[in-house]
């Protein structure tokens, strides 16, 4: 191990099973660590109870995108025919309630999606095209049928061996280390850097 | 007694077996299986048919672009719509079409809402289809303004005249519908195949696939942080579009329903609407699923279970459009409205007879062959039959727009509508374009949702192997459990 801490990210290691994923996330998070991560195909059903996640925020987002939405269409409807230019047509009031309401409607609708999807984006720090976990070459598999738990070298627990004892006690196999930087891991051959339990 | 338990016992234990649900993945196919069958149509060379069939819609969608060149420098006179028929062809084509679209939505919103876990396998390819659907759709109001140029007189920005759009008219409503629902069912799309073109660039061999596939996989790497919101931003979109799906073709049906046309002039559109639109969408969604199911053997991804689930559908929104139909002449005769009256009664038995009935024969009569088990379980016979409303919900649209019009209230002013080669070709143009965009689809996206498929199946539920169970979170103890690895 003579890579310096500052370029180690974390150790991985590989789950069989979404069942022995969850059950291993359940320990590392009794276990108290704070900067890790678990990575799968799918969302794995509970996953977000073991991690000890609170509901996500994006909520808000779409709250608050709904309510500019609804504003925007009230404010567009209102100025124009009411204000900027009232004009009167087949003898209807400038503005009214009823034939506004499809508008209010559609524009609420869209930017509740804009609000979701920024959201999303924000909450996620997507798009982010460079992670360390890609330079491990187990993990291409979490998009096919690989189930992945990182302990990141961030976390005031984290120590080389007893984390890596901590990952081999949860059931995991394929326990490897997994560096911030590509130059410094050759890749993909990279010897005596996995440990199959 | 004891007797009586037990053969009560056997009796259940006899209906549970009878009774239990057919799986949605086929064979007990494993994860990797589901990511192999489907990213494999993306990866492997093209077969001949593909470019064969490609390049044959691409020459027919090109008849599109050069139809609409040809209306525009010669003149909206090459199109047959004229006084009293100011609505035509065009307008048929466009509601046609944004009607095809709602059942990609609705198997991508509201089954979702509704955990009908078996829309995971076919609603990829039917949001697809719905986007595919609107593009085609938006074509035709764009250029029925006339001056196709001034189109963006539609969007509510500052122009010359210092006149703003009178958004008191369901035509401006229709515009906000369409572009919304246009913009959300993409971003709804995009949303959905986002873990899905990150397994295409995890297995890329190429550094161009890579890079093209991780572009637009934004760098997922499936992380439980993101899952997380990831689901949350889902279920959230899937809520909106629920309402919104029902909202369009609502406003598609006020632009007839709010005039005082007789014949157009009834509050049953809006339902009336939604239920063909979703009626003409599923027959639709069947006629691209059945033939690319059987090419790229995808049985145990779309499996019986899935057509037949859709004929069911199929079976009772026509019966719902049926009703609606009897309900405009229940109305129009209740009504005492003579006007009312004799628009139905033209409708049916005037000089358009032919298009009444054939809309009858195909979107009520012959939907009802799926009330029989054979019919719904015979994939050819399914589309066979699904050709008749894909046919007939044209016919709908043609027999509500033009036979309302084309008799004015002054028999002076009656007329008759037939199309030119120029609509003819127009339309077939958009089939063109839609079966063209499809296959591009097919070709370089994944047809098929890979991470909601491995959802389903049984060795992704953490808890129970019992399908049943998915929505308790983490109550059950996973190490009581069984997993199929």
């Amino acid at each position: 191990m003579n890579h310096s801490e500052k370029s180690l990210h974390g150790l991985g290691a590989e789950f069989p099973t979404a069942a022995s994923l969850l059950h291993a996330a359940k320990k590392v998070q009794a276990l108290g660590f704070r900067r890790w991560d678990v990575y799968s195909p799918f969302p794995v059903h509970g996953m977000d109870h073991a991690m000890g996640f609170k509901r996500s925020r994006v909520s808000l987002f779409s709250l608050i995108g709904g309510f500019i939405g609804l504003g925007t269409a009230f404010a567009l409807i209102y100025y124009t025919s009411a204000l900027n230019y009232p004009l009167i047509t087949q003898g209807k009031p400038y503005f009214a309630l009823e034939p506004s309401l499809p508008i209010f409607f559609e524009l609420t609708i869209l930017l509740t999606a804009f609000g979701t999807v920024l959201g999303l984006l924000l909450l996620t720090l997507l798009p982010r095209f460079h992670h360390p976990v890609f330079n491990w070459d187990r993990f291409q598999r979490v998009t096919d049928d690989g189930f992945f738990i990182v302990l990141e070298a961030a976390d005031p627990q984290f120590s080389e061996e007893a984390s890596r004892k901590v990952l081999q006690e949860i059931g995991g196999t394929h326990i490897s280390e997994i560096f911030q930087d590509p130059e410094t891991t050759p890749h993909p051959a990279r010897p005596n850097s996995e440990v199959v339990s | 007694m004891r007797a009586d338990n037990s053969s009560a016992q056997a009796a259940f234990a006899h209906a549970s077996d009878y009774l239990e649900r057919r799986p949605l993945v086929a064979n007990r196919r494993p994860l990797s299986w589901i990511t192999e069958h489907v990213c494999r149509i993306v990866e492997k060379p093209a077969p001949m048919w593909w470019w064969i069939l490609t390049i044959f819609f691409g020459a027919v969608a090109s008849l599109t672009p050069l139809m609409l060149t040809y209306l525009v420098s010669t003149g909206v006179g090459v199109w047959g719509l004229n006084v009293p028929v100011c609505w035509a062809w065009d307008i048929t084509n466009f509601v046609f079409w944004i009607g095809i679209g709602h059942a990609g939505t609705l198997i991508s919103a509201i089954l979702f809402l509704t955990r009908q876990n078996w829309r995971t396998s076919i609603n990829r390819s039917a949001e697809a289809m719905t986007i595919f659907a609107v593009i085609c759709a938006g074509i035709f109001p764009a250029f029925h303004v006339g001056r196709v140029w001034m189109a963006w007189f539609l969007a509510p920005v500052p122009n010359a005249n210092a006149i703003w759009q009178n958004f008191r008219s369901p035509l401006l409503w229709d515009v906000f519908a369409v572009s919304t629902y246009f913009t959300v069912s993409l971003i709804f799309w995009y949303l959905g195949l986002i873990p899905d073109l990150a397994s295409l660039r995890d297995r890329a061999k190429t550094r161009f696939r890579q890079m093209a596939y991780g572009l637009l996989a934004m760098g997922w790497r499936g992380s439980n942080r993101h899952w997380t919101h990831y689901e949350k931003a889902y279920l959230i979109l899937a809520g909106i579009s629920t309402p919104l799906v029902l909202s369009v073709h609502s406003v598609v049906s006020f632009d007839f329903a709010t005039s005082i046309v007789p014949g157009w002039h009834t509050t049953i559109f809006p339902p009336y609407f939604v239920a063909g639109a979703i009626f003409g969408g599923f027959a639709m969604v069947l006629t691209l699923l059945i033939p690319f199911r059987e090419i790229y053997g995808l049985h145990d991804l779309v499996t019986d279970k899935h057509i037949d689930n859709m004929c069911k559908i199929i079976l009772l929104t026509g019966s719902l459009v049926g009703y609606a139909y009897a309900m405009e002449f229940f109305i129009a005769w209740y009504s005492g409205n003579p006007f009312e009256i004799y628009a139905f009664t033209n409708r049916a038995f005037g000089p358009y007879w032919w298009a009444y009935w054939a809309m009858i024969t195909c979107n009520v009569a012959a939907p009802q062959l799926f009330w029989f088990k054979y019919c719904r379980q015979n994939p050819w016979v399914v589309l066979a039959i699904v050709m008749f409303p894909n046919t007939g919900m044209w016919y709908e649209r043609f027999v509500i727009i033009v036979t309302s019009i084309h008799r004015d209230f002054l028999p002076s002013s009656w007329g008759y509508f037939s199309p030119t080669w120029v609509d003819i070709t127009l339309f077939i143009g958009t089939i063109g374009l839609f079966v063209f965009l499809f296959l591009l689809f097919v070709r370089f996206l994944p047809m098929i949702n890979m991470f909601e498929v491995k959802n389903i199946t049984p060795e992704a539920d953490p808890h129970t192997p019992d399908s049943h169970s998915e929505q308790n979170s983490a109550i059950s103890h996973p190490s009581s459990t069984k997993v199929h690895a």
